[in-house]
């Protein structure tokens, strides 16, 4: 049987359904142009479980766990699950550690970007502008035999670890549920104010991560691919996806009243535009060299991508070290050691770009 | 008898850039490419149709495919 969604209509509609509620889950509660951020979320995650003390940013934010277990879901119902890894793990932990650092001195990953222009925020634009340098940089290092090398078939349980510990964090959450006025629940963390005290209702959350996962798994939806693809193929079938899950975002807030074009006074933003675009150049790049956004990682860690979840781990980490190194940014501008922290992660995946090369 | 190109195990785009370094190296002719995931075989299907070779897709096992891939 054909795989409608791996059709140019199907990656459209997949994009146009991330897209429509994407705009909902803010309506529902989620922060300012934050429906769906991969990056912001993993951070949330990493300081509901005390890995950062960022009181502001603490929540197990269910579309994550919805996105890993509804790609499995879809993964096994298609006869699709692979487990596999072995590919250069160590490699992809610090790609994943720096492309959150990346995103985070730029406030948001490339779902959050596209997601920021369809709320009116022009400071994604710059940070959009990064992230294709960041993707062309890394098409270079392909197009001269950059390689983490084969992942080999494994056991079905390393395939399966990434969607149980999602299940753990599920249970804790519901286990712990936040008290009202209260900034820790059993062992959870809570933030009474900021970005990480706003979230639609869990079952929403959840349901629509589960039917982001399902969906993605399926038609192998990817922001980096998106535009990886068009550099280095002249291809658009990935592209066609991420313009329609703009195009949705952008009319439903306009519809929701959630579009203000400018600026300045965005949500959960900066406009210092030389960091945005640098950020996401650190970024585009890590998710480049990783092969695949922060969103598609999760979706293959969900179908049995051992590297990939390693790769998510990578994330969390690097959102922990974000906020306890004062590397993140805050609507104030970038953190006291950003900047540092840009440039060593472009020399760490320069390092991985020129020494990772097959010889022809 | 066909070339082979063994792309299994390769992660994104890499599958893709193997199959179009060769078939660009080739001008015309008959090579298979293996590959071990759907989303490999997909891509690689999809590339080289757009490129004007024509796919026959041989499920090898559940874990592998032989994409046979002609022009001229």
């Amino acid at each position: 049987m054909k795989n409608f969604f791996s059709s140019r209509m199907g990656i459209i509609c997949v994009g146009l359904v991330i897209g429509l509620f994407a705009s909902l889950l803010q309506y529902w509660g989620n922060p300012g142009n934050m429906g769906i951020c991969v990056a912001c979320f993993e951070r949330d995650i990493a300081g509901a479980i005390g890995m950062h003390r960022a009181g502001v940013v603490q929540y197990i934010r269910p579309e994550i766990i919805g996105f890993v277990l509804g790609a499995m879901i879809a993964a096994f119902a298609a006869k699709d699950f692979r487990p596999r890894a072995g590919s250069a793990p160590v490699v992809r932990f610090v790609l994943g550690a720096f492309a959150m650092i990346g995103a985070l001195v730029f406030l948001g990953c490339p779902w959050r970007a596209v997601l920021r222009l369809a709320g009116g925020d022009l400071n994604a634009v710059i940070g959009l502008l990064g992230l294709v340098v960041g993707i062309g940089i890394g098409t270079i290092f392909f197009k001269q035999g950059y390689s983490l090398g084969r992942s080999n078939k494994t056991y079905t349980s390393v395939g399966l670890l990434m969607p149980l510990l999602m299940i753990g964090l599920l249970a804790l959450a519901f286990l712990y549920p936040p008290i009202m006025g209260e900034a820790k629940s059993g062992v959870l963390f809570y933030s009474l104010k900021g970005p990480g005290a706003m979230h639609a209702p869990l079952l929403a959350s959840l349901g629509i991560g589960l039917l982001v996962g399902v969906l993605a798994q399926r038609s192998r939806f990817c922001t980096m691919g998106a535009v990886r693809d068009l550099l280095l193929f002249k291809q658009v079938h990935l592209l066609s996806g991420f313009l329609a899950l703009l195009v949705a975002a952008f009319v439903m807030n306009l519809v929701l009243g959630q579009f203000n074009l400018g600026f300045e006074g965005q949500p959960v933003a900066h406009t210092q535009s030389l960091w945005n675009f640098m950020g996401m150049v650190l970024a585009g790049l890590c998710f480049a060299l990783a092969g695949g956004c922060p969103g598609r990682q999760l979706f293959m860690a969900g179908e049995g991508d051992g590297d990939a979840s390693v790769f998510v781990f990578g994330m969390i980490v690097g959102a922990a070290f974000a906020h306890n190194f004062g590397l993140a940014s805050s609507p104030k501008g970038v953190g006291p050691h950003g900047i540092a922290a840009v440039f060593i992660g472009l020399a760490v995946c320069l390092f991985i770009g020129f020494t990772m090369r097959k010889k022809a | 008898m066909s070339e082979v190109v063994d792309a299994r195990g390769l992660s994104c785009p890499q599958p893709v850039l193997v199959m179009l370094q060769k078939i660009e190296a080739m001008g015309s002719g008959k090579v298979d490419i293996l590959v071990d995931t759907e989303t490999s075989m997909e891509n690689v299907s999809r590339a080289a149709g757009a490129k004007g070779w024509s796919v026959n897709v041989v499920s090898e096992s559940d874990e592998e495919y032989r994409i046979e891939l002609s022009k001229g």
